[in-house]
């Protein structure tokens, strides 16, 4: 009973044997990037549920105020372009990456990360100014649903900053590996995610709330 | 110590949290703790902390993993069960001037956690771990698409399971019903810590099951064997597929709608109470939206292994396989569209909730399809009525009722009476055990002897079925009885007497079902002290038809020593018609992921977080979730995760196989 | 043998049900045998349902008892075709039976959920008698409190706690609503449930067609006294009702918002309470939230709210109130009143319509 030559070439018309063992050459292909797009869903739907709780309640004041009372949009235009141009700095970063550069990787993920904590730090400024005001998440439902869609927002932001730094460490360490390549890319989807989900609050709750 | 930093530290929690003057939990924490004692004691004499750890707490091959799912699930199914026995004694004496034995305060308590417990703990571990033990096996690969991943989420889920857990003994659980509805799981109604217990452990599982999900589709698409098209995959893989991409689909809803309670009630937003601007209402739609497909999660992988196990013991092809998958699909689609059908009577007006209603009822079509092919898959079959069988059987007839009795509820004007009454508790006990526990039982009775090399006692098995089987109708009668007779869900006391009868005869069936697992408890000691006689050397007991049955039993580490190439549905069945012959030589090393602590240390962290956030405890709670993501991230820096089985060491286990098959 | 054990107590198991639903006359099944027209035409469609579904339920479990039977491995006679997998006839008549059954389910569901839909005027007293034109419908305000119900008859000014009346063949409107939780205002004799929601307003419609002395409950789980919240339904001829109205006019005391905030307080199994009188738009005032006259009322936060708030002024115009609960007082915020040229102390108006 042996079976040690394992022959994949087509089969001749008259009566081969099929094949039923593969000899070996059968590599799976890797599914990191298809598992990350499938967590990404996972996480545009919890978005889209904020989204929809925000449209359900967003009109809801409780007799205080509105959107059009509290946003500062020169503020938000100058987040949005922070988030903007930090996707701009990462697509370079990913260009370097294709060059296998990685000095130019390191520097543009440090711009990037920069660009990132810059939109924290401007967001954090105006909950803070508006939470002094006294209109924070408790004071409507309006204001529990425009500080929880774009708090998890800036939550998701901040923890891929995290990821960032943490990269960049590692990127630092063992080079442009192709395991850490997978990172990068996984991070690059997840960077251009939250761009796209920031146009959405920027439309939805900023313009539209402020055109009130 | 100054009080400020106390409270930071211990938060609200102290000595009162432990309910030492209620004398049932009092017993029940004694029977824990001595067993816990004797089980500790056990590993410890028989050396056997090493091997726990080694071969099953870091473990992230999928069959160790699919078989701490079950254990999992059993072990909960006795607290679940528990529950049941409590709430249908209670039932059964509270009448007139006897309140029972359970004060509303317990009692409420009850009937949440047996809610929770059944469907997160019991029947998710339960469903997942089949999928987790079968699908790569199944399609012919190694393992799944990320093993780590695959035992950090069953940490996440274990660790909701202990959080779950803790609460019978520090503090109290939830009194709101499984899902907690607003107003009365809000702050000003439930100012006490039992739906802080119900939030964070639910979100602990959650995020672990959600993980599975990603896994298993990644797995799915990406690790099939060569020539194993779509179309070509085994119908439990099928509804695997659909299964995990409902559970990548609907879980984020869940979390975000319990994420928005868990927010009003620690950070005072106004999602849900009524004074703000908020809405309950919105609540019942997200978590129904979630809901809804999550049973069809908990049904579409039963529906998988009953028809591996038709088509097995009918010893025929599985009748209508294209049919079969366009079903699971349909049903997983308009699973999304359905939601309301359960608050018809929240007043959404007639055209909505006729809408709903008739998607509800068009569901029922792909679902009788399945029925109808799986009758014709026993048609001029050869039907041996092996345990799987059985339940099989069992499950054909009673879901199929049940099935009925929920299309009955989704026509609007019935359900405005019969909504929320016993009628309701007995048409989802119907599915759900006619449906996903008889799929349980028949799936460890079908892959037991893939998994443990040895079959289970097929006499007890007999005997857990038929109690069970009989048990439930005389259990669940009663309760269909009693919801025609007005009678609503979720009381701890009534003042007619007539009744009383109804609720004994319902407690009588309680109890049958309760030898009925003690019949499967039994059955798996007396299959363990019986093994030698019960052994399979074979690795295809039931002479089956899928890939899973091609391995020696158990499969060794690597599953396939050589992944196996797919002409055919049924892709061992074809195999072995059309005589492969096994290779017993030429055997490459073979590339395996390593074991690895991290994924139970970031759970337990996230299950202490969850803990420290139940109690308030701040200081801790911060701690612990900077701990978890420091562990995370330290694990990112571990890049060997991985090694090579080497040539010899698969030639041998090959060669054992061989000796092995050729004995038997 | 098994399967002859197995079949035999199927089969018990399934006379047993149908013995068991024959045998209805010997247990009350309020809900296939209801006094209330409404209820009575869920019932029949409950019957409905059940028969359609029949036809192809009970082909499908006696197919699953002959085929175990007949191919069972020990009957070597029967036909055996391992590979017999497809039939295009089958698979048209599996699919499509059914959905004929769904098709006729489906147009009786548009029907009957329109028809009787809780929102929907009554257009007949019971299949023979239709509504006349002249009738008006015994309006009955409807709340849930904890753990008790309190019914309000604007027509005839009077209330009372955990007992309702009605006149026979007189159309009721019902307008719910629940002073904390979601509970569920149910007479299975009468209709179907409809839910009762704080800061809302839901609506059933019925009429009770005899006589006689009925359960109330709610259906919805709202806490700990729960199991106590059930009430009395009485059918009373007219001449009856209005004793019984008179009666609460001799017996009752006054409701007022004071009244009605003490009765807000938890209690479990309260006896019947009868009110002479009620303080006019109390009713309107507990839809909105406002009964103790310091909180904005919902329906003026809403039309604030509709054009676009207060702006930041409105921000502090919250305020803390205590809060009554079993396990102690907390305390909740809300929108306070809001003070006017004309209404000096923000207090809300008693008349606010609901």
């Amino acid at each position: 009973m042996s079976a040690t030559t394992l022959d994949l070439s087509p089969a001749p018309a008259a009566a081969a044997a099929p094949v039923f063992y593969d000899d070996g050459s059968h590599h799976p292909p890797q599914g990191t990037l298809l598992g990350f797009w499938l967590y990404l869903m996972s996480d545009c739907l919890l978005f889209a549920v904020l989204f929809a709780v925000y449209a359900v309640l967003g009109r809801n004041y409780a007799a205080g105020p509105s959107g059009a009372d509290l946003f500062d949009l020169p503020i938000v235009a100058t987040n949005t372009a922070l988030l903007l141009f930090s996707s701009i700095t990462y697509g370079f970063a990913m260009i370097a990456m294709q060059h296998n550069r990685k000095t130019g990787v390191l520097i543009w993920l440090a711009i990037t990360g920069l660009f990132g904590l810059g939109f924290l730090t401007l967001e954090l400024t105006e909950f803070s100014h508006l939470i002094h005001e006294g209109a924070g998440p408790w004071r409507s439902a309006f204001l529990s649903s425009f500080f929880t869609l774009v708090g998890t927002h800036g939550l998701h932001v901040t923890f891929g900053t995290i990821w960032l730094v943490t990269l960049m460490v590692q990127v630092r360490k063992l080079g442009l590996t192709l395991e850490n390549k997978r990172r990068l890319m996984c991070l690059s989807m997840f960077w251009h995610f939250l761009d796209v989900v920031w146009i959405g609050v920027f439309t939805f709750v900023y313009l539209m709330g402020a055109l009130q | 110590m100054s009080t400020d930093l106390s409270t930071l530290i211990f938060g609200r929690l102290s000595l009162e949290a432990v309910p030492y003057h209620e004398p049932i939990l009092v017993a029940t924490f004694a029977m824990v703790a001595l067993g816990g004692l004797a089980m500790l004691a056990a590993l410890t004499k028989f050396r056997l902390w090493g091997p726990l750890w080694r071969d099953w707490i870091t473990s992230i091959d999928h069959k160790k993993i699919g078989i701490m799912y079950i254990v999992l699930g059993v072990v909960m199914l006795l607290r679940g069960f528990a529950d049941a026995l409590m709430m249908r004694a209670q039932q059964a004496m509270a009448f007139g001037d006897s309140a029972g034995f359970l004060p509303p305060h317990h009692y409420d308590q009850v009937f949440t956690a047996h809610g929770v417990i059944m469907i997160f703990f019991v029947a998710m571990p339960l469903v997942t771990g089949f999928m987790n033990y079968v699908v790569p096996l199944q399609i012919g690969a190694r393992d799944v698409a990320f093993p780590f991943l695959n035992n950090f989420s069953f940490w996440m889920t274990a660790g909701g399971a202990v959080l779950v857990m803790i609460s019978l003994f520090v503090g109290e659980f939830a009194r709101t019903g499984w899902l907690a509805y607003p107003p009365l799981s809000g702050l000003l109604q439930s100012p006490d810590v039992g739906v802080d217990y119900y939030l964070w452990s639910l979100q602990v599982a959650g995020i672990g099951t959600t993980l599975s999900g990603i896994n298993l589709i990644a797995t799915i698409i990406k690790m099939r064997a060569p020539g194993m098209t779509m179309m070509k995959m085994p119908v439990f893989t099928w509804t695997s597929l659909c299964t995990n991409v409902l559970i990548v689909a609907t879980f984020p809803v869940l979390a975000a709608a319990l994420a928005l309670l868990t927010a009003d009630r620690y950070l005072g937003t106004a999602f849900f109470t009524n004074d703000l601007g908020g809405n309950a209402m919105l609540y019942v739609n997200l978590i129904w939206i979630w809901g809804h497909p999550e049973v069809y999660i908990l049904v579409l992988p039963v529906f998988g292994i009953f028809s591996e196990v038709v088509s097995t013991f009918s010893r025929k092809r599985l009748f209508g396989y294209a049919s079969m998958v366009y079903a699971t699909v349909v049903i997983t689609i308009l699973s999304y569209l359905v939601w309301l059908h359960h608050f018809f009577t929240m007043g959404s007006g007639a055209s909505v909730n006729s809408f709903f209603g008739i998607t509800t009822m068009i569901i029922s079509i792909p679902t009788g399809a399945k029925i109808f092919n799986w009758l014709f898959t026993m048609y001029r079959g050869r039907i041996s009525f092996d345990v799987p069988m059985l339940w099989t059987i069992g499950f054909m007839v009673t879901f199929t009722i049940g099935g009925m009795t929920g299309v009955l509820l989704a026509v609007p004007a019935a359900d405005f009476v019969l909504h929320n009454s016993l009628f309701l508790i007995a048409h989802f006990h119907n599915v759900i055990i006619g449906g996903v526990v008889f799929g349980a039982f028949a799936g460890i009775n079908y892959w037991f002897p893939k998994a443990f090399g040895f079959r289970l006692d097929a006499f007890w098995g007999k005997v857990s079925f038929w109690c069970w089987f009989v048990g439930f109708w005389v259990a669940f009668t009663p309760l269909y009885v009693l919801g025609l007779m007005g009678i609503t869900r979720r009381m701890n006391h009534f003042d007619d007497p007539s009744l009383q009868i109804w609720f004994v005869i319902a407690a009588i069936g309680a109890v049958i079902v309760a030898f009925g697992i003690a019949a499967f408890l039994v059955q798996i000691a007396v299959s363990i002290l019986r093994r030698e006689q019960l052994r399979d050397t074979t690795g295809d007991l039931w002479g089956a038809r899928t890939l899973e049955w091609s391995t020696a039993s158990p499969p060794p580490d690597y599953n396939f020593a050589f992944t196996p190439i797919v002409h055919d549905n049924d892709a061992w069945y074809d195999m072995k018609q059309r005589g492969h012959q096994r290779p017993t030589s030429g055997f490459k090393p073979i590339h395996m992921p390593k074991n690895t602590a991290a994924g139970f240390v970031i759970a337990m962290l996230a299950t202490a977080c969850g803990f420290a956030l139940i109690w308030h405890m701040w200081l801790p709670a911060a701690l612990a979730f900077v701990a978890t993501v420091g562990a995370a991230i330290v694990h990112t820096f571990n890049y060997q995760r991985d090694f090579h089985i080497p040539a010899d060491a698969v030639t041998r286990s090959e060669e054992a196989r061989t000796a092995a098959l050729a004995a038997a | 043998m098994n399967l002859l054990r197995f079949l035999s107590s199927s089969l018990a198991a399934r006379l047993g049900l149908t013995g068991l639903a024959l045998g209805l006359t010997g247990c009350d099944m309020v809900v296939m045998k209801p006094h209330g027209d409404i209820a009575a035409q869920q019932a029949q469609l409950i019957v409905t349902s059940t028969l359609l579904m029949l036809l192809i339920i009970v082909p499908v479990i006696a197919l699953t008892f002959v085929f175990a039977w007949r191919y069972r491995q020990t009957n070597t006679e029967a036909t055996y075709s391992p590979d017999w997998d497809h039939s295009t006839r089958l698979e048209l008549i599996i699919w499509g039976a059914p959905l004929l059954i769904i098709i006729a389910l489906g147009a009786i569901t548009w029907i009957s959920t329109h028809k009787l839909d809780p929102y929907r005027p009554l257009d007949r007293i019971d299949a023979q008698r239709p509504v006349a034109a002249d009738v008006k419908p015994l309006v009955v305000e409807v709340v849930a409190l904890d753990w008790k119900w309190l019914f309000l008859y604007p027509e005839q000014g009077i209330a009372t706690v955990n007992e309702l009346a009605a006149p026979v063949d007189r159309p009721i409107q019902f307008r719910i609503t629940s002073s904390s939780v979601m509970n569920a205002f149910y007479v299975p004799a009468l209709a179907g449930m409809v839910y009762a929601m704080p800061g809302m307003e839901t609506k059933l419609h019925a009429v009770i067609n005899k006589a006689g002395d009925y359960e109330g409950l709610s259906a919805n789980y709202s806490g700990a006294g729960f199991s106590g919240m059930h009430f009395r339904f009485l059918g009373l001829s007219d001449g009856d009702f209005a004793q019984w109205v008179a009666t609460n006019q001799k017996q009752g005391s006054k409701l007022d918002g004071t009244v009605y905030q003490q009765l807000e307080q938890p209690s479990e199994r309260v006896p019947v309470q009868r009110y002479a009188s009620v303080e006019a738009g109390l009713f309107g005032a507990i839809v909105n939230r406002c009964v103790d006259g310091k909180k904005m009322c919902l329906n003026q936060m809403m039309a604030i709210d509709a054009t676009g708030g207060t702006g930041k002024a409105g921000i502090p115009g919250l305020l803390r109130q205590p809060w009554r609960n079993e396990a102690g007082a907390t305390e909740r915020t809300v929108v306070a009143g809001l003070c006017t040229p004309t209404n000096l102390l923000g207090t809300s108006a008693p008349t606010a319509k609901p």
